[in-house]
């Protein structure tokens, strides 16, 4: 879509009023491209949140939910129509997430925080080989949900294709799904108030260790179906995961760690930034932009432009 | 109800309860008092499961809980109201006092939950003023009855608190005395602990003094409240100063 965009520019003869409608069109193109990344990027940094509210600890093997979930149901549509292999991408991921969970994090008693980075960078990493050996270097792809990189339609001269709306409609049901799980179920209570006073929580009878589990479930799970919605777009390789880990905690961090509803925000923002610095800077600067980012926020405002100077909570890490 | 033998426990390399043997029957309001540091909240999270026992028993309902942890040990009907309250601050009053009865939905009891909340409401009228504020924007006397309530909502057969009066004004302590009071009228048994010995010993029909980590004393509150012993240590009576007068 983004490239469509890109070729369109160069082929028009133009007149001043073409040029003003043509920028203004760009503008749009790049607005939707820029949504729709940040609605990815949002979707990865609420997954780094939701274990981070559990735990306090950061998940950097996060993107790899999101490499995984692509890579799955990539492989499973093979067999399978979509639907069914998006659901099974997902529930495998899940899996995955509780395993690790269980296998590598629930016997740590109060690790330190360096331990904990230590471990996920190195879960990240076991994960990104075992793809590669799995399924090579190969670059993959779902089709799209509906219709075809061809059949985008036009909405007031900007290029829009279906998948988009999907990924845009499934990323505002993910919000809607969790902020009612989390807010109206007494499970979703439960883990927050794990996050709240664990010993409280535990006082109340509730299990913690199966609340982190769970955080870990979840995590996955918005992850991978991240992985497939976005799969179509941007394709997805073994190591496809890192570069999204990157972004999406820039935006967890941009949001204020812990703070699901401003990472939607925070989301936009990465996504919108990115894909506009491409009018201005040189394509391959658009990497640097998350970065910059990141740093500047951990200098100046480590709490998040959303965040309510709760800076002590950050202390530790 | 409650029969602790030889209980020991600690931190780590740190001792805090030695030999701790005492005894809490059905109904009765039982108060442990001591010094700041004499092992009173160790002792409580002892028996709540947050501290792991070293040797001795603990007996609830005459089963072994010892090595049980926490969130088992509520499902036997036994609760905490912690010190410093430790309530879910960013949840609203309503949502901790559904946390509280939490083992009650667990049991498939929703409908008795419902009940119960009106009548915890029926005690505390404060806390449904207030259902939909954070628990952690509340005052401290508020904190402290949403704490209770938080407990009361597991339907305990026994409800442990740990200085429920600390930093109230005494007119909300007097409130949270009579609440106690009230609870073991309504069939409760309770263990209460607090630096506030005499108001203490005032509700309560046994004591326990303890002492570095020690039980020294123990007896009938009347005996307690006039023991000499006592009255210096906790009562904060200058009998020596009463007695050259
Ligand atoms: N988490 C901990 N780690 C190490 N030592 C602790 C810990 N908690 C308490 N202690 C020590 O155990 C001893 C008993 O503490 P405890 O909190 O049980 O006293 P307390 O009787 O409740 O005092 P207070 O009246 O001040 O609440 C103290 O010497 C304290 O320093
Ligand atoms: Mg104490």
């Amino acid at each position: 879509m983004l490239r469509s965009g890109a070729c369109a520019r160069s082929a028009c003869s133009r007149s001043l009023h073409e040029e003003r409608t043509k920028d203004l069109e760009f503008f749009f193109q790049y607005l939707v491209a820029g949504i729709t990344y940040g609605t990815i990027y949002a979707i990865v940094a609420i997954g780094f949140n939701i274990i981070y509210n559990a735990t306090g600890i950061i998940n950097f093997a996060q993107g790899e939910f999101v490499m995984l979930g692509g890579m799955t149901a990539v492989t499973l549509h093979r067999f399978m129509p979509l639907p069914a292999a998006i659901l099974g991408a997902v529930v495998l991921t899940t899996i995955v997430g509780a395993i690790i969970e269980i296998a590598f994090i629930r016997w740590l008693r109060r690790p330190s925080v360096l331990r904990m980075i230590v471990i996920t960078i190195a879960l990240s990493i076991l994960i990104r080989e075992t793809a590669l050996h799995i399924w090579g270097e190969s670059v993959r792809s779902l089709p799209y949900f509906t219709g075809s990189s061809m059949t985008s339609f036009q909405w007031g001269g900007v290029y829009v294709s279906p998948q988009i709306l999907w990924v845009i409609g499934i990323g505002v049901f993910v919000v809607a799904a969790l902020g009612a799980f989390f807010n109206l179920t007494m499970l979703g209570r439960q883990m927050r108030a794990c996050s709240a006073n664990r010993d409280a929580a535990r006082l109340c009878g509730i299990n913690a260790g199966n609340m982190v589990t769970l955080s870990f479930m979840i995590s996955a799970a918005i992850g991978a179906l991240g992985g497939c919605i976005i799969c179509p777009i941007t394709y997805v390789q073994y190591d496809s995961g890192t570069p999204l880990a990157i972004k999406g905690f820039t935006v967890a961090i941009l949001g204020g760690l812990g703070n699901s509803t401003a990472a939607v925000g925070a989301g936009m923002i990465l996504g919108i930034l990115e894909s506009f610095s491409i009018w201005v800077l040189p394509a391959a600067y658009k990497e640097v932009i998350a970065i910059s980012i990141l740093l500047l926020i951990l200098f100046v405002r480590p709490s998040g432009i959303f965040g309510s100077a709760e800076a002590a909570r950050l202390k530790d890490f | 109800m409650l029969r602790i033998k030889n209980l020991e426990s600690g931190y780590g390399r740190l001792k805090v309860l030695k030999k701790v043997t005492m005894h809490i029957g059905a109904g009765e309001i039982v108060t442990i008092i001591g010094a700041n540091g004499a092992g009173k909240t160790s002792l409580l999270r002892t028996v709540s499961g947050l501290i792991r026992v070293r040797s001795g028993e603990i007996l609830f309902d005459m089963r072994d809980v010892g090595n049980l942890p926490p969130e088992k040990i509520v499902f036997r009907g036994c609760s905490l109201v912690p010190e410093g309250r430790q309530l879910f601050g960013p949840m609203t009053v309503r949502e901790n006092i559904l946390l509280g009865a939490y083992p009650r939905f667990r049991k498939k009891d929703g409908d008795g939950v419902r009940d119960d909340i009106e009548r915890i409401y029926a005690i505390f009228p404060r806390l449904r003023e207030r259902e939909r504020q954070l628990a952690g924007t509340l005052s401290g006397g508020e904190q402290q009855m949403l704490a209770i309530a938080r407990a009361l909502m597991a339907r305990p057969k026994l409800i442990m608190m740990d200085e429920p009066s600390m930093g109230l004004a005494p007119l909300v302590i007097k409130d949270i005395f009579s609440i106690i009071t009230r609870l073991r009228e309504e069939g409760n048994t309770v263990l209460l602990v607090e630096q506030n010995a005499k108001a203490a010993l005032a509700i309560a029909d046994r004591g326990y003094v303890l002492e570095t980590g020690r039980i020294i004393m123990e007896g009938t509150a009347e005996d307690l409240l006039s023991n000499r012993d006592v009255q210096r240590a906790y009562l904060g009576r200058d009998l020596d100063a009463e007695e050259k007068m």
